[in-house]
């Protein structure tokens, strides 16, 4: 249990329905073209040109106040670009099967269970449907004993488990993760990175805010590096890590070796 | 020298009498508590039910109206949040003359007959606090929703199911709101007295009693009622303390 797998003598339970796929609008490619964002008179982000597409698991790496977390924010549709624009595959709306994990798990004062629960009863998911999605949500994170428990008593490591099985259960076509891992131990560090995996595993986009670079060269498959609120570059993973193109990220790499 | 020392002795003895007069008072009073004295039976039940029933109906109109105003973003915004703010002061006298105004004969609802009644009482009581609950709760719930509106937005809530879910999620704070909305109907004396007339055994509450047993001489009750409404506010504010550390224990 210690890193979150499942609970004993439970097997797990696939997808109460199938994941994504091409008859849906998925909101995909995710296009930001020019996009910047000021806030007052401080500009947090500029010119940002970047297309997510389908399948891609991406983290977004760079220093604190690079603009990592309001990258996040634009692309889920959170927040709306002061410069530029951003498109969800074609359209100027946020698409709804977009979900977004933060960094402090906001979860409301009611059970776990019901946590997710109102989560899918927003998305239209009621009934018997959303029982079966809840349980298998929580299943999958290792808290199904907890379910009954007030989701604000809850260990750290085991909200931000509960907010990933909120959005597991919402079965989205992106899921957006902003340093999810930030303020979490070792052991429950691994157990969100597993279950990060997971949902990747079953169709959906990730999208991931991390200053951590070992966690990075867990997850990416592809690197975008934040500079200043520009991208200094964006890389396959294993190219990344080899050597980065940027002088930049060369810099925030070294830094960390030191 | 020798007057001022008679007149200092004067004072000593009516001090003493004052003193006097304050412990019978009490054991009098106390005698009527513990034996439930129907006189003051009848008055704290018409006090209770006056001032709880003002807080249940300000609170249906005053707790959307602070979650609204927390959650919604609108032009003038600034300018509700400070009436609000400064109708939390109304003074009851001035509340209670304008429900005068309003239900007596020749004004615009005297066709109900409600001028002297209970009802009316509830009326000022309810006009009078539910600026308060609506004032305290929209900075409870904007507090909550700072925390709360990337979430719920990124979940795809509208903003008034938002302000329902934080209206649930904040509802041991709101417990305290409410309180604060009763403490302040169950001991306002001046919108009572107004619209209610202080009428033996029709619209005699505590607090107008207390007002009239004191000028009239009547100590013991006054003292009774002043007792009983004073472990009242406690015995609520115990409460709600309690309602709130149990439930940030056990809801976090």
């Amino acid at each position: 249990m210690a890193d979150g797998a499942h609970d004993a003598g439970l097997p797990r339970v696939a997808r109460v329905t199938a994941p994504a796929s091409a008859e849906r609008d998925a909101g995909l490619p995710i296009v930001a073209r020019g996009a910047g964002y000021a806030s007052g008179t401080t500009t947090i982000l500029r010119d940002i040109d970047l297309t997510v597409t389908r399948g891609q698991r991406i983290c977004v790496i760079g220093p604190n106040g690079s603009g990592k977390s309001t990258l996040l924010r634009l692309l889920h549709g959170l927040l709306s670009p002061t410069q530029g624009s951003i498109t969800w595959g074609g359209r100027v709306e946020r698409p709804p099967r977009h979900a977004m994990v933060f960094q402090r798990p906001v979860l409301l004062r009611r059970a776990a269970a019901a946590n997710i629960a109102y989560a899918l009863d927003l998305a239209g998911i009621r009934g018997s449907i959303a029982e079966l999605r809840v349980l298998a949500a929580l299943q999958e994170v290792g808290l199904i004993s907890v379910a009954d428990r007030p989701a604000r008593v809850l260990s750290g490591g085991e909200q931000q488990r509960l907010a990933l099985a909120r959005a597991w259960a919402l079965e989205p076509d992106v899921l957006f993760l902003d340093e999810p891992t930030a303020s979490l131990d070792p052991a429950a560090t691994r157990a969100v990175e597993r279950i990060v995996m997971d949902i990747h595993a079953l169709g959906t986009t990730i999208v991931m805010s991390t200053h951590n670079l070992a966690q990075a060269k867990r997850l990416a498959g592809e690197v975008v590096f934040l500079h200043g609120g520009r991208i200094a570059e964006r890389t396959p993973a294993a190219e990344f890590f080899r050597g980065p193109a940027s002088a930049e990220a060369r810099e925030f790499i070294e830094g960390e070796r030191l | 020298m020798h007057k001022n020392a008679v007149r200092r002795h004067n004072l000593h003895s009516s001090g003493a009498k004052r003193v006097s007069t304050l412990v019978q008072s009490l054991l009098v009073a106390s005698q009527m508590i513990a034996s439930f004295d129907p006189k003051l039976v009848e008055i704290v039940r018409l006090s209770l039910a006056v001032s709880l029933t003002s807080t249940l109906l300000a609170a249906c109109i005053g707790l959307p109206i602070g979650a609204a105003v927390a959650v919604a973003r609108f032009p003038g915004r600034g300018a509700v949040i400070a009436i609000l703010n400064a109708l939390m002061g109304l003074p009851p006298v001035v509340v209670g003359l304008f429900v005068y105004l309003l239900l007596s004969r020749a004004g615009p609802l005297g066709a109900l007959g409600l001028l002297f009644t209970p009802e009316a009482m509830v009326i000022a009581q309810t006009i009078l606090i539910t600026p308060i609950l609506a004032a305290l709760s929209r900075q409870v719930i904007e507090d909550a929703w700072a925390e709360y509106r990337e979430q719920l937005k990124s979940l795809g809530s509208t903003t008034f199911g938002s302000a329902l879910t934080l209206l649930w999620d904040t509802r041991y704070s709101l417990v305290t709101t409410l309180l604060a909305g009763f403490g302040r109907a169950i001991a306002e004396v001046g919108a009572v007295m107004i619209v209610g007339g202080n009428i033996d055994g029709v619209t005699r509450v505590m607090t107008t009693a207390i007002a009239l047993e004191t000028s009239k001489g009547d100590l013991p009750l006054a003292l009774g009622l002043g007792i009983v409404l004073i472990v009242l506010v406690l015995l609520l504010n115990f409460g709600a303390q309690a309602t709130r550390s149990w439930a940030k224990a056990r809801f976090g």
